[in-house]
């Protein structure tokens, strides 16, 4: 087994990349994603992985030349965030029905206006439903085995879809962390080669992306949407599989003392760890709270939550997206439709925060709690509230 | 000169290919001087390629679910990129070679966008892979203005030409601006080859596009590709406006091999303009006032390309 070594998150993820023997890497470079791509560049460069990188001259080209390269039989791989996860979505929603199995880092950043650098995930959310797998990284470790962790569910013949992982900008992209990088052996033994059950190849031509007249229109976003339901069972598998190699067990959603929890507060990426103190923080003052974590976003792991929910009357939800004019952020919607009319389900409050950048603080997430507690006892008025917010 | 050029014997009449990589029964409209272009450069170019196409009438008439036309692989992903589509094949098929995970045989890959495609929405996309030299070929079916969507003016619109979106009325005369000039962009990117090519001389752009594809590194063909349905014009008389738009000198032949212009076809007694004027129903409206005018434009370019070939 390969020691623990410090080291930026940006980097153990794009050694995974190295790793996982890519073929093919497109990427425009664009604030916080850019050390993965430039790490990639030098190990290209340095013969460390043969490998094409191109340096498209958008995120647009990026993920149109993955397409290319993906149907073409590449292993395929981009990353990207922010204003260039939204440059790119034209051609996000196009992997996913023709079945290519790129995978991508989303470092996750805020979008214009104003414009920012830091994180929220205001970029990712956006683009919700591009068909993809979407996974969300809480620090260094699962940034690297998630990574590898894609290229074995995206390729996987039952599978074949395209596949992110999403790390936070800069709280997570940006800080050195203790990681344990697998050796070539080791991503040898979990990884198999991207054999594609269908290629363009002159030996036997295809047409593929042909046009979709009505009669056939829904079927196909049907048979789309059915093998995006159904990867969850490959999904589970490859943890599983990771787990038995290398003794790291990752799961759907992840619970911290939530047992006997009769609040939890749900979170998705990096802000958990500090969720994680402010329940023992809470826990020490007799307060029963605890905390779930969502790591597999899309496709949306239902029964999972719900286990995982368990018995706790109220749920504190947390977005770091705010969606203007909708009714609460997209987490919050996903919990009170997944819940909705389920009988003995937890009452549901939404509190958007950390927005571009701002600290998300232990304190923070007690007051979320005192307020869905107080929120459980005295309906509030609004579905949702935006928490940290200077008044004037 | 590039010497993949010398291997290759010329198509003829007598040693045309007859396997057809286009099938027929697509669902062009008659007299429809695009597809037929297209057909020619597929003939050229054989069964050993992939075809990256942009959204476009090619696209939908040769695709519609569960048929399709083409008997080489093809891909479509969107209407602005295939030239970045192209490049993801042509890197993926250098390195899987190189990895021995496919056969080393050379497959050609082709790019093929419309004229709105290429001039407009695309071009950034086109000079990102011509600037890093991408082992492929780009052709551009050039019929003048946004046909697929109902005949909206596009930068390769000539001048003066009625579309929907360049309607002539009281205070204009149609498309206000001049042809942009797409195959000296391509020169500019300082690509191996670059040609115009017209479907009446189709050995001319059998031979062009093949030489496209021989070349190491980008090339860029671009085809003057008669709309009857756009323009108004009969579709009997497609390969005839092919014909004049070359014989008046408004669409020039002509090669650029590694920055050389050569004149495919001089024109020496070129025919008025208004020859390939009349007959359109998007220039009927023009006054004698724009036909000089577009004349003398025609006249000036014509003896521009005539001095580059002299001095390159």
């Amino acid at each position: 087994m390969a020691k623990r070594i410090g080291i930026e998150v940006s980097i153990a993820l794009a050694e995974a990349v190295k790793l996982a023997n890519v073929d093919v890497i497109a990427a425009y470079p664009i604030t916080p994603q850019t050390h993965i791509v430039e790490h990639l560049s030098e190990v290209v460069a340095n013969g460390e992985v043969d490998a094409e990188f191109v340096p498209v001259e958008s995120e647009h080209g990026a993920m149109s030349c993955c397409c290319g390269s993906s149907a073409a039989g590449a292993r395929t791989f981009t990353s990207t965030s922010s204003q260039g996860l939204l440059l790119m979505s034209e051609i996000l929603f196009i992997p996913g029905p023709m079945r290519l199995p790129i995978v991508m880092a989303v470092v996750d950043r805020a979008l214009s206006a104003p414009i920012s650098i830091w994180n929220d995930h205001q970029d990712i959310m956006s683009q919700r439903d591009v068909g993809w797998i979407q996974t969300f990284a809480e620090n260094g470790q699962e940034a690297f085995d998630l990574t590898l962790h894609a290229f074995r569910v995206a390729e996987d013949r039952r599978v074949s879809l395209p596949m992110m992982v999403n790390i936070d900008g800069f709280t997570l992209s940006h800080v050195v962390e203790a990681v344990e990088l697998l050796s070539q052996e080791e991503v040898d033994q979990y990884l198999p080669p991207f054999k594609p059950r269908y290629r363009l190849d002159p030996r036997k031509p295809i047409t593929m992306g042909p046009v979709g007249i009505p009669e056939v229109y829904s079927e196909a976003k049907v048979a789309h949407n059915e093998a995006l339901k159904a990867s969850k069972k490959v999904i589970l598998q490859g943890w599983k599989e990771f787990a038995d190699l290398f003794g790291r067990q990752y799961n759907p959603v992840e619970t911290y003392r939530s047992e006997d929890a009769e609040i939890l507060l749900v979170t998705m990426g990096s802000i958990s760890e500090t969720a994680m103190t402010a329940v023992d923080t809470m826990r020490e003052k007799g307060q029963k709270a605890g905390l779930v974590r969502i790591r597999l976003w899309r496709p949306f792991p239902g029964p999972e939550f719900r286990k995982a929910a368990g018995k706790a009357k109220v749920l504190a939800v947390v977005d770091r997206c705010l969606p203007p004019g909708a009714t609460c952020g997209p987490v919050g919607a996903e919990l009170r439709s997944l819940f909705y009319k389920v009988p003995g389900s937890p009452k549901i409050f939404n509190f958007i925060a950390g927005l571009g950048g701002r600290d998300v603080t232990v304190e923070w997430f007690e007051e979320m709690v005192e307020k869905a507690t107080a929120f459980a006892k005295k309906r509030p008025k609004e579905l949702y509230e935006v928490i940290g917010v200077r008044e004037k | 000169m590039i010497s993949e050029f010398e291997k290759f014997k010329r198509f003829k009449a007598k040693n045309l290919p007859r396997k057809e990589m286009l099938a027929p029964g697509h669902r062009a409209c008659q007299g429809c001087g695009e597809v037929l272009a297209l057909r020619m450069a597929m003939k050229a170019l054989g069964e050993n390629v992939i075809v990256c196409m942009a959204t476009g009438c090619m696209e939908i008439i040769t695709t519609p679910y569960p048929q399709t036309s083409w008997k080489v692989p093809w891909i479509h992903i969107a209407f602005e990129n295939p030239a970045s589509v192209a490049s993801g094949i042509e890197s993926a098929l250098k390195v899987l070679r190189r990895k021995g995970k496919v056969s080393k045989k050379h497959i050609d890959v082709l790019a093929i966008g419309g004229d709105g495609s290429t001039s407009d929405i695309g071009i950034g996309w086109i000079s990102g892979a011509f600037e890093r030299g991408h082992d492929f070929t780009y052709i551009c079916l050039d019929n003048e203005a946004y046909m697929n969507t109902g005949v909206q003016r596009s930068s390769c619109t000539p001048y003066g030409a009625m579309t929907t979106t360049s309607p002539p009325g009281e205070k204009s005369f149609g498309q206000v601006t001049w042809k942009k000039n797409v195959p000296g962009i391509a020169v500019a990117h300082n690509i191996p080859y670059v040609a115009t090519a017209s479907p009446a001389y189709f050995l001319d752009l059998m031979n062009k596009v093949k030489k496209a594809a021989l070349v190491k590194g980008p090339a860029y063909v671009h085809i003057y590709s008669p709309c009857p349905t756009g323009w108004g014009s009969a579709p009997e008389r497609s390969i005839e406006f092919a014909k004049l738009v070359v014989e008046t000198r408004i669409f020039p032949l002509y090669e650029v091999i590694e920055g050389r212009y050569i004149m495919s076809r001089k024109i020496t007694k070129p025919k008025p303009v208004e020859e390939y004027l009349k007959g359109q129903r998007r220039f009927r409206h023009l006054d004698k006032e724009h036909i000089d005018h577009i004349q003398q434009r025609v006249n000036a370019d014509y003896e521009k390309l005539i001095r580059l070939s002299e001095m390159t």
